[in-house]
């Protein structure tokens, strides 16, 4: 039986369909059992508990643990309220009216004297209630558990826990829930639930010419998944090349950056150049500014007129001035201007950190390969070189997602511009991400950026997790323990 | 070189010595080269901030075409101190910055320290799912959490900014989980055996000997909305009311 729990398949693409074949396994044996728990719990459990399965907090009465009892039957209040009243936030229903609102996202247009359904806000308040939904079910579960392991201490000749009790195991036993709750809060209600939100939206029509309040918005399925891949329109034809010039930039950004910065600090590291700290203080400036700041002033040093054009105006080397963020007629000037730019804002980090790692290459490596004779070069090659690399893997791998979705860089320094004509918004050197930006905050064209951001994430997420499982930080996670 | 005449230096290791000045040298040169181009904008950063210039009776900021400004002088100063409101911009960034900064220390210790040293039974779910969220680009979510707010009737408030700030401060635990994995299990099982809670564990023990993590996630915390301007943008100005 076990044996065959980790049979693998040799083929990777076949592991990936047998991995998600025994998650389904494994999650429909949970449902399972869990049916199974909640019968023998009703059948086994006391009176209390068994009125628990309709009334929440009743089987904790029963055992007269009241607070409890309090807590779990204001939940139920709560939640039956919220189901059956509905009640209206800015206009629209929360609660069961929303499960209904959902699935037509509005269906009358408002007006000067009336307001109108809110497509908008209903698909938020539909995702809400859901959520409040998942979480009753939640505290329904445990409203019977906390009942019938009540029931079972009676049995054993033990007293059900009180109040006090429960708070100071939450300091103890169950010191991670006490722990990650806020975390868990804040983490569902501002990424978890605008997430799902807005991967929603991609299968809505949500744009500028259906922006709600005021017109109604409703589901397309695919179709904006169609618009994009297989589409004859201007977005079709403008995603293949957006989605090049990313994966293009995030190649160079990242390894400009990287082996510019691993040069520098064994520039700098060479042990005949005096004052290190000095020489390290002034690259690492460059840190400290905050990069609207650095970012829009080298924008104005390169512009046509401004004052590095006026040097290569004096020196002779051009009369117009040249254009370099700019130039229209060839997009790769820019481009290249922006990775070159962002070697300025890369470098240093890179550097700070191979110096870090230079001085705690192992002193025994130096000395065992000089007493084999090597000469420094040989030394350099086989021994600095593989353990910068070796300790640096992780690195380059979180710095090509940073530059997947890098933001500042682009949006400060060209705006995606030189335009592009036909390019539905996107400049010559806008990523998907400043693309996503323009697409969603400035022109209000949310189902597209929806798509946008789907796949931005798909990319990110498959590179995230082919390299991390294979890094040893993942796989031996507990090593140093 | 007379150095080297004394000690009558075999040839070879003269010309050596020779190479390696000369590729010091270059050292030099390559790094003041450098320092120049990384100086550059920085510098003029500085003194733009003196510039004092007038175009035809209109006062000129950075749109100029030479390096160094014709006239020095505090106008600037002057005119960000009183004519803008810059005292209040300044106390309203310091506010949100504090706030966040302990709010989302404390999420990210206390998430850090229980995903490092306390084994229950959703704790290597909860982490693959921690990866998998802070990959979604986030100005998809802004609109959301901007409504998020406003039902909440949080928008245009430093509240606001605070609470999107520290929010997801429970998902970049990464870091100070790998300090917390440094830390030996055998302190705490000993502790344990000395009959302290979990609770009395982290508060009494652990936290005071990680002081240099704390340090680390609270400066990253303060920095992050003292430089960050998008969700500012968003969820303050009108551009989505």
């Amino acid at each position: 039986m076990r044996k065959e729990e980790n049979y693998l398949p040799k083929s990777k693409f076949l592991r990936f369909f047998v991995r998600i074949g025994r998650f389904f396994k494994r999650l429909a044996l949970g449902i399972a059992k869990g049916c199974v728990t909640y019968v023998k719990r009703f059948i086994d459990g006391s009176v209390g508990t068994k009125v628990t399965h309709v009334i929440m907090g009743f089987g904790n009465f029963w055992h007269k643990q009241i607070v409890k009892g309090l807590i779990f039957l204001a939940l139920e209040s709560g939640f039956l309220y919220l189901m059956i009243f509905s009640p209206e936030v800015n206009h629209t229903p929360i609660g069961g009216k929303a499960i209904a609102n959902l699935i037509t996202l509005g269906t009358t247009t408002g007006d000067v004297s009336s307001f109108g359904d809110n497509s908008m806000l209903m698909l938020l308040f539909g995702v809400v209630t859901w959520g409040i939904i998942i979480m009753f079910l939640f505290a329904y579960f445990s409203a019977i558990k906390s009942s019938y392991k009540a029931d079972l201490d009676v049995r054993n000749g033990k007293k059900p826990s009180s109040f006090k009790e429960d708070i100071k195991d939450l300091l103890d036993g169950r010191f991670h829930v006490a722990m990650l709750t806020p975390a868990i809060i804040g983490i569902v209600v501002f990424t978890v639930l605008p997430t799902i939100f807005m991967i929603l939206i991609a299968f809505t029509n949500y744009d500028s010419q259906h922006l709600p309040p005021g017109q109604l918005f409703s589901w397309v399925g695919f179709e904006n998944f169609v618009a994009i891949f297989v589409g004859s329109g201007e977005i079709s034809a403008r995603f293949g090349p957006v989605l090049g010039w990313t994966m293009i930039w995030a190649f160079f950004a990242t390894f400009t950056c990287y082996i510019g910065g691993i040069l520098l600090a064994l520039l700098i590291n060479n042990k005949h150049i005096k004052m290190k700290k000095a020489w390290r203080t002034v690259f690492v400036m460059t840190i400290a500014l905050p990069q609207f700041i650095s970012l829009l002033a080298v924008r104005e040093l390169l512009s046509v007129n401004g004052p590095f054009n006026s040097i290569l105006k004096t020196l002779g080397i051009t009369t117009t001035g040249i254009e370099f963020l700019g130039n229209a007629d060839n997009a790769w000037t820019a481009r290249i201007m922006v990775i070159l730019i962002n070697l300025w804002v890369g470098i240093p980090y890179t550097m700070l950190m191979t110096t870090g790692i230079l001085m705690n290459v192992p002193k025994e490596l130096y000395e065992a390969a000089e007493i084999d004779g090597a000469n420094k070069r040989q030394i350099f090659h086989n021994i600095t070189v593989p353990y910068i690399l070796f300790v640096t893997a992780p690195y380059l791998i979180t710095s090509f997602i940073g530059n997947i979705t890098s933001f500042n860089i682009i949006y400060l320094l060209t705006g995606g511009s030189p335009t592009v004509s036909g390019g539905y918004i996107a400049g010559a050197t806008d990523l998907l991400v400043t693309w996503l930006y323009k697409l969603t905050i400035d022109n209000t064209e949310y189902s597209t950026g929806a798509v946008i951001s789907i796949m931005t994430f798909i990319i990110t997420a498959s590179v995230t997790l082919i390299s991390y499982r294979r890094t040893k930080t993942y796989k031996e996670e507990d090593a140093f323990q | 070189m007379t150095d080297n005449n004394k000690t009558a230096a075999p040839v070879k290791l003269k010309s050596y010595k020779a190479m390696e000045r000369t590729s010091t040298i270059f050292s030099y040169i390559l790094l003041v080269v450098l320092s120049v181009i990384w100086l550059y904008p920085i510098l003029w950063i500085l003194l733009s901030a003196f510039r004092v210039e007038y175009n035809g009776g209109y006062f000129v900021g950075t749109v100029v075409s030479h390096y160094f400004p014709l006239h020095y002088g505090l106008e600037n100063f002057r005119r960000l101190f009183y004519e803008t409101e810059f005292p209040r911009w300044f106390l309203n960034t310091i506010i949100v910055s504090s706030f966040t900064f302990v709010l989302s220390t404390i999420l990210t210790l206390s998430v850090a320290y229980v995903m490092s040293k306390l084994k229950f039974k959703a704790r290597k779910a909860f982490l693959n799912i921690a990866i998998i969220l802070g990959l979604f680009p986030g100005f998809m979510s802004i609109i959301a959490i901007y409504y998020i707010l406003k039902a909440l009737q949080l928008t245009q408030t430093l509240v606001a900014l605070i609470l999107v700030y520290s929010a997801g401060a429970g998902l970049g635990f990464y870091i100070a989980k790998g300090f917390f994995d440094i830390i030996p299990n055998s302190l705490i099982e000993s502790a344990r055996l000395d009959g302290a809670t979990n609770a009395q564990i982290f508060i009494k023990i652990i936290l005071p000997m990680s002081k240099p993590i704390i340090v680390y996630t609270a400066l990253l915390a303060f920095t992050g909305p003292w430089m960050d301007f998008i969700f500012a943008r968003v969820i303050l100005g009108e551009t989505n009311t």
